[in-house]
């Protein structure tokens, strides 16, 4: 696909609130990004016009009941058949911080064995509890399966901030050993909280921010279409929104979030 | 209500006819105590007389309206009034424009293009951009329900900056609580405890501004025992709107839509509350008045009204704060010199049952009133459907000058809008005495390692990381400079947002406060939070610099507290005219009093800067061993009201001032440095003085610091170490410049008075050097990082 036939659609709802600064992600890589109300993808029922589709992050529906879970049902019950198509073609959908806990509430991730009844993992309430803002180092640890992480060398530490008061992955007690296992064999593991010099978080606060199990920050579905991440890339897509710029001689052009954007673009672009 | 006092009308609905004609001056008195609208013989007298002109009585609907139209909170009667000495004497005729109007009309300065006109004040920013600021107060709710009071008052400014048709960019926050450790034992009853009132006053801001995706940037937290009983919530907003789209020219024969949430029986009688007193029935009695918060549906308005924005639908747009509908209305009508005429019973409501003054005066969250052509109504009502946001058409702008209010087929409130507008004037006794503080006679410490990290780890001066945090200040993408610099969370002067993609203009937000001066004199008070602001602003690179002024005080009915309010007036016009940084908008919230006593007198400064190219801010932390520290703007003994007094347990009398000439020749010269690019941190002297902004300086830059007094520039009754280390005298900045650049620097500041006062140094250590030349300060940087960050975070 040429880059200028590229097509993103960014989804929104009532309390989605990154649409804008994700949607400029997109244009400053040239690639056409809309920015589209759920009500008007299920009146014109074009969801599949798209090539690629975003859940940026905000407060959906309030993230009443869990956060994203709202959401993820109405996704599920208004869009659920062409949501499945649209994932089984293996176009990409990303999920950004409040859209990984609806990718996760539909059952889109991990998706162990496609699109699941219920969900199999959960972003529970962070430890230490409370909404966290702030910026962290997640470490890179996909062997190639993610197509948004293509750009990315393995064992990169990348610069992101996190902000959000449910973000702390988790599979059920009686299922963690087998998931995670099954999680790292399949190449699903994407992200990991780690410090500054890509060592592993270990659960330690504030460098895992949420206290989420094996410091898990990002996760991609089993095929690597499907992807989920805590961190919002979009707010390290410029060298000027970095925490520190100011004390560098030169400002950098950009942050690590815009290697995301890039990548993905490659993969749409290369299919 | 007393039987004898009034009649219910038989009709089938609440609908009652107050006896006012008959009534006597006591009888007046009680109608208003018991209608809860709070207003003064005077003021019942003056309606009293305008019934009578029209031979009939009021309908509860009437009365219900006009005290919310002249309570305090909604027409600020004692700025607007005339204030006098106890011997009758006119000290000022409307302080409102004689004192914080004046300098901005005297000043006359272009970029600003609205001001103390809407909702919010409007300046320039880049072609047809502009920036629209508010900052509000919501001290009484707050006190009550500190979740909801505090969550409100972020939605309640939020909804100003909508109110001008503007995209709301960035939130701010000013706090001022009790001290967390506070006995238990000595808290009267029906007040509440500081620790539970900080806990859900900061819960509540960053639940709003969090969930609707604004960034909350800039702010402060104090504290001191008189806020007690008196919380005091400061919450701002900033928005952005293209000019050309911003309409204000209502039309007879246009639609009032109401939309965004539903009408119930929240926030009854809010502003009225709002213009009391705090006692230990508050709580039993005005719960009510607080209202309930729902960011998502703010949200929603938000999308649909830059919308109707961009499309040109509307004629006028205001939000629904105090007073509700029955304020919004009036005002819209009035400002554009029309009538209108309300169908209350087309209103959505919560819940059936509501008497016709409940909804017209009922204060619930979220909704925004429109003045839309008939022939816009379908598009303007389809763009909020398509948002989810439920809106509907509740009346219709009128040629005469009336407010009409219809209730199922009957009229219950027929009004002169002049009337309503035209409260009689107030008329106050304003008494100033000085305070009888004296200077303490302290020993000086020959090592102050100890005071400086007691000082870092006092509640006023500590990090308040552990509450910036709660609060999402990246949201949107565009904050350049943050509350927290770096790994080490610096706290850094100012916050600077990029609001647009092809632009590298930037805004920048400060604030100013210093309520501890006021204690000694709140014109100085007032004069260094003017200086504090601007020069937070200047410090990171801001300029053309706009003032906010909100003011936090006690009764204006008892006159020493009127006294004190009319002194820091006085001294916002003249601070104001001579920085030449006019007011735009400002807000008074007055009778914060408690059982406890008044609010220590406390005004916050907002300040709202432009810097033409973001990527010359300047943040807190030093960047390299070996530049040069300078100290810009004289050092004196001006230790009344600090930090390092209320240490050692004094107030002191000798409050900071603020020499003008100097200090404005200092602001201009060190934005020409961070021009020129010579300036590599900087950082202005507040609380704590020189010691604490240095330490500041090297924590959060993680390189160390070293001191010489002796090169502090000081006046010559200036001779303790002590003092010159926390001195807290005003236009004071440090600043780290390479050594490359000493000469251009030194040039450049020809003309002020400063001096190399130390060395960014490679070792962690923060050393000072007295004035004699004898090692007082030295301590390692985690030292320093450690009281600055767990004092504060432990208490919480």
């Amino acid at each position: 696909m040429k880059k200028e036939e590229i097509s993103v659609c960014i989804l929104r709802v009532g309390g989605t609130n990154c649409d804008a600064e994700t949607k400029r992600a997109f244009d400053d890589l040239g690639v056409k990004a809309k920015i589209v109300h759920l009500n008007v993808i299920i009146k014109k029922g074009n969801l599949l016009n798209y090539s690629a589709i975003v859940i940026p992050g905000g407060f959906s529906y309030g993230d009443y009941v869990r956060a994203g879970a709202i959401w993820a049902k109405e996704v599920s019950v208004k869009l659920g058949s062409e949501l499945q198509k649209f994932a089984e073609a293996g176009r990409p959908i990303l999920g950004i911080c409040n859209g990984f806990q609806v990718l996760v509430e539909a059952g889109l991730l991990p998706g162990f064995e496609g699109i699941s009844k219920y969900p199999e993992a959960a972003l529970a309430t962070n430890v230490p509890i409370g909404y966290y803002c702030g910026w962290v180092y997640v470490k890179h640890e996909n062997r190639g399966k993610c197509i948004f992480t293509q750009k990315i060398p393995k064992g990169k530490a990348l610069r992101i901030p996190v902000a959000h008061a449910e973000g702390r992955f988790i599979f059920s007690k009686e299922n963690e050993n087998a998931y995670l296992k099954r999680l790292c064999d399949n190449d699903q593991l994407v992200f990991r909280y780690c410090d500054e010099n890509s060592e592993p978080a270990n659960g330690e606060y504030p460098v895992n921010p949420n206290g989420a199990s094996y410091d898990i920050a990002g996760i991609c579905n089993p095929s690597g279409t499907i992807f989920g991440l805590m961190p919002h890339p979009e707010r390290a897509h410029y060298g000027w929104q970095l925490p520190d710029w100011t004390k560098r001689e030169r400002m950098p052009k950009y942050g690590d979030g815009r290697l995301i954007f890039e990548s993905m673009v490659e993969c749409i672009k290369e299919k | 209500m007393s039987i004898g006092l009034c009649m219910k009308r038989n009709v089938p609905f609440e609908l009652t006819d107050i006896n006012l004609l008959d009534a006597n001056d006591k009888q007046l008195l009680q109608i208003s105590k018991e209608l809860g609208i709070g207003l003064s013989l005077i003021e019942m007298k003056s309606i009293q007389k305008y019934f009578s002109k029209k031979e009939r009585n009021p309908t509860d609907v009437e009365l219900q309206t006009i005290g919310q139209m002249w309570s305090e909170h909604c027409f600020h009667k004692t700025f607007k009034g005339d204030i006098v000495s106890p011997d009758e004497k006119l000290i000022i005729s409307n302080m409102f424009k004689e004192y914080i109007a004046k300098a901005t009309k005297e000043l006359d300065l272009p970029w600003c293009l609205s001001v103390f006109e809407d909702n919010a004040g409007i300046v320039d920013f880049e072609d047809d951009c502009a920036i629209a600021v508010k900052v509000e107060t919501h001290n009484h709710p707050a006190a009550i329900e500190p979740f909801g009071g505090a969550a409100t008052g972020t939605g309640g400014v939020i909804r100003d900056i909508l109110g001008v048709w503007a995209a709301p960019i960035a939130c701010t926050d000013v706090l001022c609580f009790g001290p967390l450790d506070y006995n238990h034992g000595k808290l009267p009853v029906g007040t509440k405890h500081p620790k539970y009132i900080f806990r859900g006053v900061v819960a509540g801001i960053g639940h709003y501004g969090n969930n609707m995706g604004i960034p909350t940037v800039n702010g402060a937290i104090y504290f001191d025992e008189s806020y007690v009983g008196n919380v005091v919530v400061y919450c701002g907003c900033v928005g952005i709107l293209p000019m050309s789209k911003f309409v204000k020219d209502t039309k007879p024969g246009d639609l009032a839509v109401l939309a965004g949430g539903r009408t119930g029986r929240d926030g009854i009688h809010g502003v009225t509350f709002a213009s009391a007193e705090l006692t230990k029935e508050s709580e039993e009695v005005s719960r009510s008045a607080v209202q309930i918060a729902n960011p998502i549906e703010e949200e929603k308005i938000k999308r649909a009204i830059i919308e109707i924005r961009n499309q040109e639908l509307g004629s006028a747009i205001t939000d629904l704060g105090g007073g509700g509908l029955s304020c919004a209305v009036g005002e819209m009508a009035h400002r554009s010199n029309c009538g209108v005429y309300v169908e209350l019973e087309k209103v959505l409501l919560k819940y059936p049952g509501m008497a016709p003054w409940e909804i017209h005066v009922s204060e619930s969250q979220e909704r925004m009133l429109l003045s839309v052509s008939e022939k816009n109504l379908e598009k303007v009502l389809a763009i909020f459907k398509s948002e989810d946001v439920e809106a509907t058409r509740v009346g219709r702008f009128t040629e005469d000058h009336t407010l009409k209010v219809h209730y199922r087929g009957h009229t219950v409130a027929d009004l002169d809008l002049y009337f309503l507008f035209a409260p009689p004037r107030t008329r106050r006794i304003a008494k100033w005495k000085p305070s009888n503080y004296v200077e303490p006679a302290i020993a000086e410490p020959a090592d102050l390692t100890q005071d400086l990290l007691e000082v870092l780890s006092s509640a006023n001066v500590a990090s308040k990381e552990c509450v910036i945090r709660t609060y999402d200040h990246e949201v949107k993408g565009n904050t350049v400079l943050k509350p927290l610099q770096g790994k080490y969370g610096g706290p850094n002067d100012a916050a600077v947002i990029k609001p647009l993609t092809d632009s590298w203009r930037g805004v920048v937000i400060s604030c100013g406060m210093n309520p501890n001066y006021g204690k000694i004199d709140p014109y100085w008070m007032a004069a260094s939070a003017i200086d504090e602001a601007i020069r937070n602003n200047v410090s990171v690179g801001g300029r053309r610099i706009s003032l906010l002024d909100n003011f936090t005080w006690g009764s204006p009915e008892k006159p020493d507290r009127l006294g004190g309010l009319t002194r820091a007036c006085k001294a916002c016009y003249d601070f104001a005219k001579a920085f030449g940084t006019p007011f735009i908008s400002g807000k008074d919230s007055l009778y914060n009093e408690s059982p406890l006593g008044p609010v220590t007198p406390t005004l916050l400064i907002t300040a709202i800067g432009i810097i033409p190219d973001v990527r010359k801010t300047v943040s807190v932390d030093v960047k390299k061993p070996g530049n040069l520290i300078y100290l810009v703007g004289q050092t004196y003994p001006e230790l009344g009201g600090s930090e390092y007094y209320r240490l050692k347990g004094y107030v002191g009398k000798t409050v900071p001032k603020v020499r003008i000439e100097q200090a404005r020749k200092t602001m201009n010269s060190i934005t020409n440095a961070i021009d020129s690019g010579y300036v590599k941190s900087c950082h202005d002297l507040s609380e704590g003085g020189l010691a604490v902004a240095a330490a500041e300086m090297a924590l959060s830059g993680d390189y160390g610091i070293e001191l010489n007094l002796k090169n502090v520039p000081k006046s010559n009754d200036l001779r303790r170490n002590d003092h010159v280390l926390f001195s807290e005298s005003n236009s004071r900045f440090l600043v780290e410049v390479a050594e490359k650049n000493r000469e251009d620097f030194e040039k450049l500041m020809e003309g002020n008075i400063f001096s190399a006062v130390g060395r960014v140094k490679k070792r962690d250590i923060l050393s000072v050097n007295g004035i004699d030349g004898e090692q007082i300060v030295d301590v390692r940087l985690t030292g320093l990082r450690n009281a600055w960050k767990r004092a504060f975070g432990g208490k919480t």
